[in-house]
């Protein structure tokens, strides 16, 4: 089947991809919103400008839909860039990376089946340790781009999803019920490489922000 | 040992609509069995000691061709679980009708006595675009639109629309429990 994958550059969406590839699947493009609310209840990454050089590095065409980020309107604007997928690579599905957010799901879901499309959620409802272990047993290499939640502060940007992480995230969740996939929205990622990517990216810049639990740390790669 | 009946047409749905499903199973230590209505045979059905029959995605619908595929659930006597397309394949089975109605998202509903641990309102997570209603049922739950929860009157079946593997898990744990 032919497929587009909302892709914010994150693990969750990668992954998704990565699975969708393995079941034999024909990914025609990534789809990406970037929005210009920091707020956006759908769509927000710190370093999602980024998503179409992992795009490139995957060789499949990306779709970068820009968004104000409101409330509602931002479904609008997903609707346009899926209908845009469906009519440029005539694409049967979407898939996405959707964990837990029964709001974001549902509202995909919604969009989907409005333009008469199949809706795929791959990750939906995983067990959030299994996740990461998937990830490292996969070779995913990723890092933490922002940081959203007490206890968490500036010394997790930059860090990667590796055992030593699984540990430290593992006594927080037991202390702090963070969750340990960053699924109630404490972390953001990205992803450096995985098995889809022709070439490991590089960061050549990064600005970090913030105060006390909350800090993004944007980057550039290439 | 617990059958569970996938009814995906599309393999890759198993993730979202399947493994959730046995992945509260397995935390309860029971036994189980999971197979695609196409692969089941009498063996499975004779071993089986309660079965639960799994949803799709919206806009699978190709069971709804293969409803005679389901025929033994008219002498099967042991514990039925539907969810979702599963409860349309029990209901039409049982002389119901298809009748179009779409919710997808977080619902509030009513359970009119107790229903596997649930009680009074509940919000339930909903994906479906019809449901089938039998008369050879007793509606527990309903929406403001369609039944949610049913009981069946003459076997040991119950059906749900919404997604219990979603929202309300203590659903599939207490049915494969008690």
């Amino acid at each position: 089947m032919k497929v587009a994958v909302l892709f914010s550059g994150g693990k969750d969406s990668t992954f998704a991809a990565f699975m969708t590839k393995n079941h034999g699947h024909d990914v025609s493009c990534l789809i990406s919103l970037i929005s210009e609310n920091p707020d956006s209840y759908m769509f927000h990454t710190p370093s999602i400008s980024e998503a179409g050089k992992q795009a490139e590095t995957m060789k499949i065409p990306i779709l970068i839909q820009k968004t104000k980020g409101e409330k509602e309107l931002e479904l609008k604007d997903l609707k346009v860039v899926i209908r845009k997928a469906k009519s440029e690579f005539k694409i049967q599905g979407v898939i996405t990376g959707t964990v837990e957010s029964a709001y974001q799901a549902s509202r995909i879901q919604k969009i989907c089946d409005m333009l008469d499309l199949d809706c795929f959620n791959p990750l939906w409802q995983k067990n959030q340790f299994e996740l990461l272990e998937d990830l490292i047993k996969n070779s995913f290499e990723i890092i933490i781009t922002g940081v959203f939640a007490y206890p968490l502060d500036k010394s997790w940007l930059g860090r990667k999803i590796n055992q030593d992480f699984l540990q430290d995230v593992n006594k927080l969740y037991e202390k702090y019920k963070i969750n340990p996939a960053g699924e109630g929205g404490e972390f953001e990622t990205f992803v450096i490489n995985c098995p889809l990517f022709t070439d490991r990216l590089k960061i050549k810049y990064k600005k970090i922000r913030g105060k006390q639990n909350s800090w993004t740390m944007e980057i550039e790669v290439k | 040992m617990i059958l569970i009946i996938q009814i995906c047409k599309e393999k890759f749905h198993y993730y979202e609509f399947v493994r959730p499903i046995e992945e509260i199973i397995k935390k309860t230590n029971t036994e189980f069995i999971s197979t695609h209505y196409n692969d089941l045979n009498q063996d499975m059905l004779s071993k089986s000691e309660k079965i639960i029959i799994c949803g799709t995605s919206l806009r699978d619908n190709s069971f709804l061709d293969d409803i005679e595929e389901f025929l033994w659930l008219k002498k099967y006597d042991k514990p039925v679980l539907g969810i979702c397309g599963g409860m349309h394949i029990m209901g039409l089975v049982y002389n119901g009708n298809l009748h179009k109605k779409q919710e997808i998202g977080l619902t509030k509903i009513e359970f009119k006595k107790d229903f596997f641990g649930m009680k009074g309102s509940e919000e339930v997570y909903e994906l479906h675009n019809f449901y089938v209603l039998s008369k050879e049922c007793y509606v527990i739950a309903e929406s403001k639109n369609c039944p949610q929860a049913v009981e069946y009157k003459e076997r040991p079946f119950y059906a749900v629309l919404f997604h219990p593997e979603v929202r309300n898990r203590e659903i599939i744990r207490n049915f494969i429990l008690h």
